[in-house]
């Protein structure tokens, strides 16, 4: 941003990468992917780099409100001087804490969230898929975050955008308004699970087994850790391989 | 004359216990911290009529839906017939409106008697899935004692509110065909014009007046009973399901509410001047003239909202929140159901210790808090996932509840779970949620 700034160019859009999207090696690749896809559609897009710091979600959750204030006052400081208007993010607790806790404190932006984003540039002919693929007719199950899905009612889009891809969509019993939560949320990311009888990972998982799929789709790098240890536990991660929506799109271009 | 005396004796001291019970309720719901609450009626409407009077949310598995359905609009259609017990129960007169509504009159006492049955069979299923089969959300350990004999005894409740109507109205029709003085006609009913004579059509005069004065009598006394209990049960929602879903948040259920206490200390830390309502900010709070240690985030009902106290109040404990809630399916000591549950415990309590004039309201220290009931490994336990609000047919929000006492136990006590301290570092120093050593760019080149 800060290169694109200097050159007096302010980019149509700005990729928040998120902290998970720039530091874990799986949602890293994720990351790429969006690049991809946006190059791709000629997006004009900029990152904040080293400028960019945590949104704050996991001081929020975690109760440390005078942390949060501090991150998210800093980003929105840096946001409002490079003058950014529209926001797209792979991860959706990123895009619920900008678009819904950002703007009381003076960051007003529109933001999107990358399936939201990659699912307008097809509706308008940026992006067109390739016939055909790997996954034309697959049995996929989808995932829904609870920060895209119950958080901000985001259901249909990214099931529109497996429609574009032709799969084979089954749903699993918990979906949508009632899915079941991949465990991650809430900070529990950062620490050991309170005792109990099982890892909600695991019970996600088995629900998704449940529907005998070829691969689980997800749209959030958490949920996309959690399922994949959750497969890791059931033995199946070298036979059922977890994606990002953005990584199947990608295969299509 | 002796009946319309004990009517009003009965009437009166049951209105004032009930109004003892709801001021008590009416007070502790002040307890909490005032929070304005408008805007958007169109919305709030919208959640009154269709999740309180239409109960929308109940419909996400329609059995247990219809069955309540059953059972709400009997009780709000009997209530019709309370006003005439009312004029008969004072002037010693009998189906006062009879003569004057005619066959509108037996179709109420019929709609009455239709929905009757259709509560009765509803209430023997609710008795069974309870009871007998057991449902997994009515048999957590937050159910013990009290709350699932609460649940039980209305039920009961329903069954001789019921009895009641039906010996009423069928020993009134036997007395109307054999025309017995006093029992003037009134057109024939659903279901006592031949449930009467079928049980009591072999009885003599006497003995059938007495049914149906017992059954007018019963009827009566269930639901002076009714109203009465109200204020300790759960069932309190028929009642606080109104306001309930009137002052729900109307926000996504992924914003967290701001605290713009901190907001403000921070930007001031930061050398910035304090947002303006202007900026999208809410206009500075004002400052902190005790000059006290503030507290932040919630350990009593008296740093909850009142919002929050209804809340708990409003709960049917119906368990809903704790079947879709993914830590307590996952054998974790955390219960949405549970922490709404506790925070209403804790509002009686405070509020019998200020009524009994043990303590005092500014000055209130018990010993106790809210952190006896709720333990920090139920806190912690929580993913936010929201699916607790989202299953909750009366639109309470116990993760809002949990939220605020994260924030006391980090904010005020400096406590929480040790695990999340090399988090808030890494935010704090590194601007990342972990402590790494390569440019946050990395992955461009990976
Ligand atoms: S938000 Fe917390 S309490 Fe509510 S269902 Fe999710 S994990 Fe359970
Ligand atoms: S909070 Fe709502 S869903 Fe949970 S027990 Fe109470 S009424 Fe039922």
């Amino acid at each position: 941003m800060a290169e694109m700034a200097a050159q007096g160019k302010s980019p149509e859009i700005l990729f928040w990468v998120g902290c998970a999207g720039s530091f874990d090696a799986r949602a890293q690749k994720v990351t790429r992917a969006l690049c991809e896809i946006l190059n791709h559609a000629e997006v004009e897009f900029a990152i904040l780099g080293s400028e960019e710091r945590c949104t704050g979600d996991p001081a929020r959750r975690a109760g440390n409100e005078f942390l949060f204030q501090m991150t998210a006052t800093t980003n929105i400081e840096t946001l409002n001087m490079y003058g950014v208007k529209k926001i797209v993010t792979a991860c959706p607790h990123c895009f619920n804490i900008l678009k819904n806790e950002y703007p009381e404190l003076g960051g007003h932006y529109e933001v999107v969230h990358h399936t939201q984003l990659i699912n307008e540039l097809i509706v308008n002919g940026n992006l067109k898929l390739k016939e055909g693929g790997d996954f034309k007719g697959q049995r996929i199950t989808y995932h829904d975050s609870c920060y895209l899905g119950r958080a901000n009612d985001v259901y249909e889009v990214p099931r529109a955008l497996l429609e574009s891809l032709d799969v084979d969509l089954v749903e699993m019993k918990r979906s949508r308004k009632n899915g079941l939560c991949c465990g991650a949320g809430g900070a529990q990311m950062w620490k050991e699970d309170e005792p109990g009888d099982k890892r909600i990972s695991l019970e996600r998982i088995e629900e998704a087994l449940e529907t005998n799929p070829t691969a689980v789709v997800a749209n959030c790098p958490f949920c996309l850790t959690m399922l994949q240890d959750g497969l890791k536990a059931k033995e199946k991660n070298e036979q059922i391989p977890v994606y990002d929506l953005s990584e199947m799109i990608l295969s299509r271009l | 004359m002796i009946q319309s005396l004990l009517f009003i004796l009965v009437a009166g001291v049951s209105g004032w216990f009930a109004w003892k019970g709801f001021s008590r309720v009416w007070r502790n719901i002040q307890l909490g911290k005032p929070e304005k609450i408008s805007g958007n009626t169109s919305q709030r409407w919208r959640n009154v009529l269709l999740v309180a009077m239409g109960q929308q949310k109940m419909f996400k598995n329609w059995l247990p839906a219809v069955l309540h359905l059953f059972i709400y609009v009997a009780f709000v259609i009997t209530q019709v017939e309370l006003i005439e017990i009312f004029v008969d129960g004072i002037f010693g007169t009998h189906r006062f409106f009879a003569p004057y509504l005619g066959a509108f009159y037996t179709f109420v006492i019929s709609s009455i008697e239709v929905l009757s049955v259709l509560a009765f069979v509803a209430t023997i299923i609710f008795l069974s899935r309870r009871n007998l089969l057991r449902i997994a959300r009515f048999q957590k350990p937050e159910m013990k004692g009290f709350p699932s004999r609460d649940a039980n005894l209305i039920l009961l409740g329903e069954i001789i509110l019921i009895t009641g109507i039906f010996c009423m109205n069928g020993g009134d029709k036997v007395l109307q065909a054999r025309g017995v003085e006093h029992y003037h006609l009134t057109g024939d009913f659903a279901v006592s014009t031949w449930l009467g004579p079928l049980l009591f059509g072999g009885m003599s005069n006497g003995a059938v007046v007495i049914i149906e004065r017992f059954g007018w009598w019963l009827h009566i006394f269930t639901v002076f009973g009714f109203i009465c209990y109200l204020p300790y049960s759960k069932h309190l929602h028929i009642i606080l399901a109104f306001p309930n879903t009137w002052y729900a948040r109307l926000t996504a259920k992924g914003h967290m509410e701001n605290m713009p206490e901190i907001q403000l200390e921070v930007r001031i830390m930061m050398g910035l001047p304090p947002l303006t309502p202007a900026d999208g900010g809410e206009s500075a709070p004002d400052g902190n003239p005790s000059g006290e240690l503030p507290e932040f985030g919630a350990n009593d009902v008296f740093s909850l909202s009142w919002h929050n106290i209804l809340q708990a109040y409003s709960c049917t404990e119906c368990g809903r929140c704790t079947a879709a809630c993914p830590a307590n399916i996952t054998g974790k000591k955390l219960s949405p159901r549970k922490v709404m549950m506790d925070v209403r415990d804790r509002a009686e309590e405070v509020g019998a210790a200020i009524a009994s004039g043990r303590q005092a309201v500014a000055a209130y220290d018990d010993g106790k808090s809210l952190f006896d009931r709720i333990t920090p490994e139920e806190l912690h336990a929580c993913t936010t996932c929201n699916a607790c609000v989202e299953a909750c047919p009366v639109l309470i929000n116990p993760l809002d509840i949990i939220l605020q006492m994260r924030r006391h136990e980090i904010l005020t006590q400096s406590a929480g779970p040790a695990e999340w301290l090399p988090m808030f570092n890494a935010i704090e120093n590194a601007g990342a949620a972990w402590a790494m050593s390569e440019p946050r760019e990395a992955w461009r080149d990976a």
